[in-house]
């Protein structure tokens, strides 16, 4: 059980980091998209671009956890 | 309550050539690159020089014409554009295929049991429940008569074992996974990506590109260049998992929703696989994104920005 706890909590401090980033992310994004919405297609992209970035740091936090349950 | 659910964080071997290992994620691997070849073949015979392209010739002249405008857009140069182009496209689409195949039913579901007295073949991934299991044995695909003698041995044999001792249940080996979701695979791709890095900062700034790790002019420049040394492995490493951990989480949140929800819910992962294509196509997008910003880093001099 022990294990299982600090398998959940390497998940939940890793998704602490990622989870604001995307929301700052996102935040300034549609404000960018409300300023000047015909670059909509152009901001999309570089978020979506972004959001990868900031979701892989969850991601390793997940291999960890991942590695610990399975290995 | 993991009795049903088939999750393995790394590829399983399917078999032997000598003592070369064909695991599983090979096995797709190949499939992807034979897919993508022989479209490739398809499309250069049917190709004529028309102002009008139809079929397959248009839709592969729109893959390539938006993929040398995504890399003549970071480099704003012909010639890199003409030399970058072949590893992008090649990392996106084998990236690509590789991510959608993983998602096609019967990848990572049919395959076969291991167990001490051997294999048996064509079996579909055991289900969470006992009564299921039985169903699902009852009604599996089997190619010739004599493996469906074997599995029916086998079969009453678990049934009989399954009380006595749970620790000897059979393996189950899937005969297809995604070759992303396999961490040998990316980690390749990473590090085919940062020695092309290297190839190419050589070629177009010569023997000074390695003044950017090697700088004795001061030891503040020395210690920079330690660091940009260790950066370099950093990104093969951070490469490897960021496409690794996306694909192989995707398998086990598909596998952990399916198996939450097989009773009643058989529906539910039906969003989780639209998310999971979104996925696909935006990591071999990064992958492919960031090797070609890395390729367009190194061939810039320090002196130039």
């Amino acid at each position: 059980m022990p294990e299982n706890f600090a398998i959940a909590f390497v998940m939940g401090m890793g998704a602490i980091g990622p989870g604001i980033g995307i929301g700052l992310l996102v935040s300034k994004a549609l404000e960018a998209i409300g300023r000047n919405p015909e670059a909509t297609g152009k901001i999309q992209t570089n978020m979506i671009l972004g959001l990868a970035f900031a979701e892989a740091i969850a991601i390793y936090a997940l291999v960890v956890a991942l590695i610990l349950k399975f290995v | 309550m993991a009795s049903g659910l088939h999750i393995s964080i790394s590829a399983e071997p399917i078999a032997h050539i000598g003592s070369l290992v064909i695991s599983n994620s090979i096995f797709t691997s190949l499939i992807v690159s034979f897919i993508i070849i022989s479209l490739a073949i398809a499309v250069k015979l049917q190709s004529k020089e028309t102002n009008r392209p139809k079929g397959l010739q248009n839709v592969f002249e729109w893959i390539v014409e938006s993929l040398e405008n995504l890399v003549s857009s970071v480099t704003n140069n012909k010639q890199k554009t003409r030399e970058f182009f072949p590893f992008v496209a090649t990392f996106f689409l084998f990236i690509l295929f590789n991510n959608l195949l993983g998602l096609f039913p019967g990848v990572g579901s049919i395959g076969f049991l291991k167990n001490e007295n051997g294999t048996t073949n064509a079996y579909l991934v055991p289900s969470q429940s006992k009564i299921e299991s039985s169903k699902v044995q009852a009604a599996q695909v089997t190619v010739d008569g004599e493996t469906i003698k074997e599995i029916d041995k086998n079969t009453s044999n678990d049934k009989i074992d399954s009380k006595a001792e749970t620790e000897h249940d059979p393996e189950f080996v899937p005969y297809l996974r995604s070759g992303t979701a396999d961490l040998n695979t990316t980690l390749a791709l990473g590090i085919i990506s940062i020695v092309l890095t290297q190839y190419f900062g050589l070629k177009y700034l010569g023997l000074s590109y390695l003044k950017k790790y090697f700088n004795f002019s001061n030891p503040i420049m020395f210690f920079v260049g330690i660091l940009e040394l260790v950066s370099e492995f950093a990104k093969i490493i951070s490469f490897a998992f960021r496409l690794f951990g996306n694909l192989f989480a995707g398998e086990v949140l598909l596998a952990v929703i399916a198996f939450i929800g097989s009773n009643w819910l058989f529906f539910a992962p039906m969003p989780f696989y639209g998310m999971e294509i979104f996925v696909g196509f935006i990591q071999a997008l990064v992958f492919a994104m960031l090797s070609l910003v890395f390729f367009n880093m190194a061939t810039q001099g320090h002196d130039n920005h």
